[in-house]
């Protein structure tokens, strides 16, 4: 069943020439789309292009400056997100709208009834929970506290929240950013089955492949304009990534090279869990020089342990952390001090202090070494030549060193990061998430850059949940799971699939 | 050591502690509820300041004596306004506004008092509440007159305490202000208002820590003195958090700590407790509530988003 | 409604709403000097009259100045690193107490040299006051307002405990105070037949020190770092604890001072009246000089002169004295208010 071959009597969303300016930034620019009964659109766009902003207003968390929604052929309020809710629109965001700290059955139920009623209705509630677990292949234990879940777990108490809401349009914000390829699978497979009941579907991804397998007709969102509207069966990914980015993206490409020395090894190494995440499992691990590794995983693995032990932030429990030359105690300044360059996942809360300038900013590892510091005071000259210089080299569009780092997007940060890290010549990079969140023309400047350091010989690790970044990139990969590591495999030794299974924990011996 | 058995072997002891609790069972409810919407509250010291002030003067001036309590906490809902205000859709400092509150509610007490009362030297006393008796039950050794035989305040306390752990956790309500501070991102998620939600905890919270401050001149001392608060408002913090944020336990810790008060006051009479200063008795509370606080501060869930504002255009 | 942040708010708001809060504190404070039936005018100028219509008026400003100069540097120091140091009475009474015991007895005899030694011995008394809520903050991640804030109590009855023990004035005809200085222990005037002490002075001189501390030094950048956002702070490899311990030194021992300059230059005894509050009033002007150490000088003297000149004016209008203190607290949450409306503006939608 395609577009083309449905009436008008079908459509059950009607969005008309959405407009949404933030200052001076248009971020949608006179949207329309339809969507049809039991059918599945895929909302394609790079970051930063306007599909969340569109997702906002269809939601009611922002109002559109102009234009107007129809659900089911009545027009819905604008800014009111329960009428979104009773008109039967349900979202599942990317980041996931979970309380932690309370049980599945709570989440489910948050927002359900009116808030003066004298009872919550717990049996009601269980009873119809476990009718919809049951229709729509979702299990999941209610009295469970979701912090306890693991992501996709998650993900499926998001799913029955909608569904226990009597949605009939679904509404899915990149929702396999953080699945095995498996876990994907069976996501789809439930949309599949709630599609056929009659319920509609908007699936919001940058991901190519995903789009083709699910989605009947895709829109593809460029600077918060639609720029297209195609059938899938009529299209393919090559044109579709044309359409997403203007022009199409060639992958890096990556000449091999004969690794170096091992810079740093990691023994047995253990760290502590910590609340759900948990720590390392006897990983053995080494970087060298000359070389990326790639470490795949679903996020919540343990990369963050993994990462925050080579930043210094954490420390062994046993096992051994091998450097040429150990430091007698293990702090992020002992690492800075190793000559390693860490580029942390989160860039605004991690990466920089968003209320200092970008001199600031630049100095933050060496703001008490010469020529910054001497004898206790600063010398801010110094340290402004300095950040003008990584200016320049780093090509950091910004007003200038003393503006604060805030009013930069974040391409032109990770650049500063980038620049302050690299500076320093270090022997190995930890690279953690460097693109996630940055459009085309950064990723390939991060990329470019990593790939440059390693050709100059620093020993690279390259974290990142996008399979493909890691499969295009490293020239050996690892895969992490509740805190295990996989085996070395070499460049283009396995498939996505098998990278998959090894993602969803399968292949580790259980003696680790 | 007999002398602490002494006393603990009177029916005295345990009514005194049931009293000396009940303040602050109401202000570490109220507490309690606007921690649970995850906005802390350090107006508490000054709002109870008011609520002791102004259901005194209320009945002082001819209102009956419930009327007194209803003033208190009109009163505290209405500087509980002016710190949901500030704190909720303007996301300002909770410590800073919390202080000024404090601050604000304080002096608006003493100015008032000043204006009204300009030359008393010492403050007009009130009729408080007389002491309700349960018949038969009144009876029971040692615990009998500490549950039945209270000022009908004390009961209201006790009725507090039901009624918050029953709203926040039987109710689609108490569910909502749960969610809204330990994540406000799924109450905006469903089209709850966090901002209405945290706003009326406080207010309502507030409400409950001027009763307290009204059972110091309503029940307890007949009189308004300043610097009666003396605290009490601080300790009620550390009791939240020695409750693990939860209603029934932080009750238990709020009659502890009665306990200890009402312990050390007569142990001050006993020989032993007369060769000690008696400021050391009196610094007991303060070092009580610290040690809670170490007790407890790697153990207790906190509310996740405690502290932590929302505003719905971030992401 | 929701907030948008302003990435360069312009220097008409930055000033701006400053100057309105302060606007609207004045209008306050008329209207509640109306509602005690005096003219808000005439009230208003009787509180600038007593606090700087004449040069007795005037010195007795700055000299109930002084100490706020050092509870307020006290804590712009901290809050300016995010320790939220409530304690500053506390740390002000610990100084109070080594001032009069090393004061009365053990270095009357040293000359010259004593008085710098008491005031060293004093800041550090008040320094290891803030270092143990700081360390159960860092230990155990307990919350330093509610420690702060209870060591106060818990100092006011040590310093009533000492009054009438062992620091208990033999000669004091049964007042809780402790015996007097050792007259060469005194502050110096700062010029004959002027009634303003050397504290004042070393006010000023401390509020230049922290401000070259802050803007100059590696501590100084190191301590904005962990207030800003301790987590980037921690992650860039700056020792985030010991940080917090040395500012928590700072602002302790500036806290101190107050107690050593209130003590040595004016009062000359320890009395457990000798702080109305300036630990809490310290509050007020770091918020007011929006935590600018230099800014806390004016402002300091500032909120000195409302109290000076409130008392003055309550004995010539009779609206109540607390008038001061309700419009210092509305002074504060609505500096709160306008700092927070430079950074974020209320958009619809």
């Amino acid at each position: 069943m395609t577009a083309q071959t449905l009436g008008a009597q079908d459509v059950v969303l009607r969005l008309n020439q959405i407009t949404k300016r933030f200052g001076a930034l248009t971020a949608n620019d006179a949207i329309s789309l339809t969507l049809h009964r039991g059918e599945v659109i895929a909302l394609l766009g790079e970051n930063g292009a306007g599909k969340t902003t569109l997702m906002n207003i269809l939601f009611g968390q922002y109002t559109a400056d102009e234009g107007s929604v129809e659900v089911f052929g009545h027009p819905l309020p604008p800014g009111n997100p329960r009428a979104a809710l009773a008109a039967g629109l349900g979202m599942v965001h990317q980041h996931f709208t979970l309380a932690d700290n309370l049980t599945v059955l709570e989440n489910i139920q948050l927002g359900t009834a009116p808030l003066w009623r004298m009872a919550l209705g717990v049996a009601a509630a269980r009873a119809k929970l476990a009718r919809l677990a049951a229709d729509f292949g979702l299990e999941v234990d209610p009295d469970a506290q979701v912090g306890s879940l693991t992501v996709g777990e998650r993900q499926r108490v998001e799913i029955l929240k909608a569904l226990y809401r009597d949605a009939r349009i679904l509404i899915l914000d990149e929702p396999t950013a953080v699945l095995t390829p498996q876990e994907s699978d069976a996501l789809f497979d439930t949309l599949r089955r709630a599609v056929a009941t009659g319920l509609s579907v908007i699936f919001i991804s940058h991901k190519l492949h995903e789009v083709m397998a699910l989605s009947s007709r895709v829109l593809v969102l460029r600077h918060g304009r639609l720029v297209g509207q195609v059938a899938t069966a009529e299209t393919d990914r090559h044109a579709l990534a044309a359409m997403m980015v203007g022009a199409e993206v060639a992958a890096p490409a990556v000449a091999p090279m004969t690794p170096g020395p091992a810079r740093l090894t990691l023994q047995a190494a253990c760290t502590r869990d910590r609340g759900t995440a948990p720590g390392l499992k006897a990983v053995s691990l080494a970087l060298r020089a000359g070389q990326i590794t790639g470490l795949a995983g679903v996020s919540g693995n343990g990369q963050s342990a993994l990462s925050d032990l080579i930043s210094g932030l954490e420390t062994l429990t046993s096992g051994r952390l091998d450097l040429p030359a150990p430091p007698p105690k293990w702090t992020p300044r002992a690492a800075v001090a190793a000559g390693i360059a860490r580029i942390p996942e989160d860039r605004h809360k991690t990466g920089t202090i968003a209320d200092f300038s970008l001199t600031e900013n630049a100095i933050l590892e060496t703001y008490n070494q010469p020529p910054y510091s001497h004898r206790g005071l600063m010398n801010w000259a110094a340290a402004e030549a300095h950040t003008a210089k990584l200016i320049e080299t780093y090509d950091v569009r910004c007003p200038g060193p003393s503006g604060p780092i805030r009013q930069l997007s974040g391409g032109n940060m990770q650049k500063l990061i980038l620049g302050r890290v690299l500076e320093l010549s270090p022997r190995i990079i930890l690279a953690n998430q460097p693109v996630r969140g940055l459009d085309i023309g950064a990723i390939t400047y991060v990329h470019g850059r990593l790939l440059a350091a390693r050709d100059a010989g620093a020993a690279v690790l390259l974290i990142s949940e996008d399979l493909d970044e890691i499969m295009g990139l490293s020239d050996v990969i690892h895969v992490m799971s509740e805190g295990r590591l996989s085996p070395e495999f070499a460049r283009g030794a396995l498939s996505a699939a098998e990278l998959g299974l090894w993602m969803a924990g399968q292949g580790f011996s259980d003696a680790a | 050591m007999s002398s602490v058995f002494d006393i603990l072997l009177t029916a005295s002891f345990w009514a005194a502690a049931v009293r000396i609790a009940s303040p602050l069972i109401f202000a570490t409810m109220g507490e309690l509820i606007c921690e649970r919407a995850g906005v802390l509250n350090l107006g508490i010291e000054g709002i109870m300041v008011i609520g002791a002030f102004s259901g005194w003067m209320a009945v002082y001036l001819g209102m009956g004596l419930w009327g007194g309590v209803a003033v208190a906490m009109l009163a505290g809902m209405l500087f509980g306004l002016l710190h949901a205000t500030l704190t909720v859709p303007f996301g300002l400092s909770q410590h800073v506004v919390g202080l000024g509150v404090t601050l604000l509610a304080t002096s608006t007490s003493y100015f008032a008092y000043r204006l009204i009362l300009p030359e008393v030297i010492s403050p007009p006393k009130i009729e408080p509440f007389q002491v309700l008796e349960f018949p038969y039950l009144v009876d029971i050794p040692l615990l009998g007159p500490a549950l039945f035989a209270q000022t009908p305040l004390t009961y209201a306390a006790f009725a507090v305490v039901a009624l918050t752990a029953i709203t926040l956790y039987r109710t689609p309500l108490g569910l909502a202000i749960r969610a809204a501070g330990e994540s406000p991102q799924a109450v905006a998620a469903q089209g709850l208002s966090v901002t209405g939600l945290r706003m009326g905890a406080v207010i309502v919270g507030s409400g409950l820590m001027a009763v307290g401050g009204a059972f110091l001149t309503l029940s307890a001392f007949s009189s308004f003195f300043f610097e009666m608060v003396n605290g009490r408002g601080w300790i009620c913090i550390a009791l939240v958090v020695f409750g693990a944020w939860k209603p029934g336990k932080a009750l238990l810790g709020a009659l502890l700590f009665a306990g200890f008060d009402a312990l050390q006051i007569r142990l001050q009479q006993t020989p032993i407790g007369q060769a000690v200063p008696y400021q050391i008795f009196l610094m007991a509370p303060y070092i009580l509530s610290i040690l809670a606080l170490i007790l407890m501060s790697r153990r207790a869930q906190v509310p996740a988003a405690l502290m932590i504002p929302f505003n719905k255009g971030e992401r | 409604m929701r907030l948008e942040p302003i990435a360069n708010p312009g220097l008409g708001r930055r000033l701006g709403f400053p100057a309105l809060a302060l606007l609207a504190t004045v209008v306050i404070a008329s209207a509640l000097a109306a509602l005690a039936g005096a003219n808000p005018l005439d009230t208003l100028g009787l509180v600038v009259k007593g606090a700087a219509g004449s040069k007795f008026a005037l010195l007795e400003t700055l000299n109930r100045a002084t100490p706020l100069i050092f509870t307020g540097l006290a804590i712009a120091v901290a809050f300016r690193a995010k320790l939220w140091n409530i304690g500053a009475e506390a740390q002000l009474y610990a100084g109070a107490i080594v001032t009069v015991v090393l004061g009365t007895s053990a270095l009357s005899g040293m000359g010259g040299w004593a008085l710098p030694l008491v005031a060293l011995a004093a800041m550090v008394a008040g320094a290891l006051i803030l270092l143990g809520p700081v360390m159960l903050k860092t230990r155990f991640g307990v919350d330093e307002v509610v420690t702060t804030l209870l060591f106060n109590f818990i100092m006011l009855l040590l310093v009533s405990y000492l009054l009438e023990g062992p620091m208990k004035d033999p000669m004091g005809m049964g007042w809780p105070k402790s015996a007097p200085l050792d007259k060469a222990l005194r502050l110096p005037r700062i010029a004959t037949g002027l009634r303003l002490h050397w504290g004042f002075a070393l006010g000023l001189i401390a509020a230049g020190l922290v401000w070259f501390v802050q803007v100059r030094t590696t501590l100084g950048y190191e301590m904005r770092a962990v207030g800003l956002n301790s987590q980037a702070a921690r992650f860039a490899g700056i020792p985030v604890n010991l940080v917090l311990v040395k500012t928590a030194l700072l602002s302790g021992g500036l806290a101190a001072l107050a107690g050593f300059s209130e003590v040595a230059g004016l009062k000359g005894h320890l009395s457990l009246d000798l702080s109305p509050g300036f630990g809490y009033t310290g509050i007020i002007v770091a918020m007011l000089a929006l935590l600018h150490p230099l800014g806390v000088v004016i402002t300091a003297i500032f909120v000195a002169g409302i109290f000076v000149g409130a008392d003055s004016m309550s004995r010539a209008a009779g609206v109540p004295t607390y008038i001061a203190d309700m419009m210092l607290a509305t002074a504060l949450l609505l500096m709160v208010l306008a700092i927070g409306l430079t950074k974020f503006r209320v958009v619809r939608g």
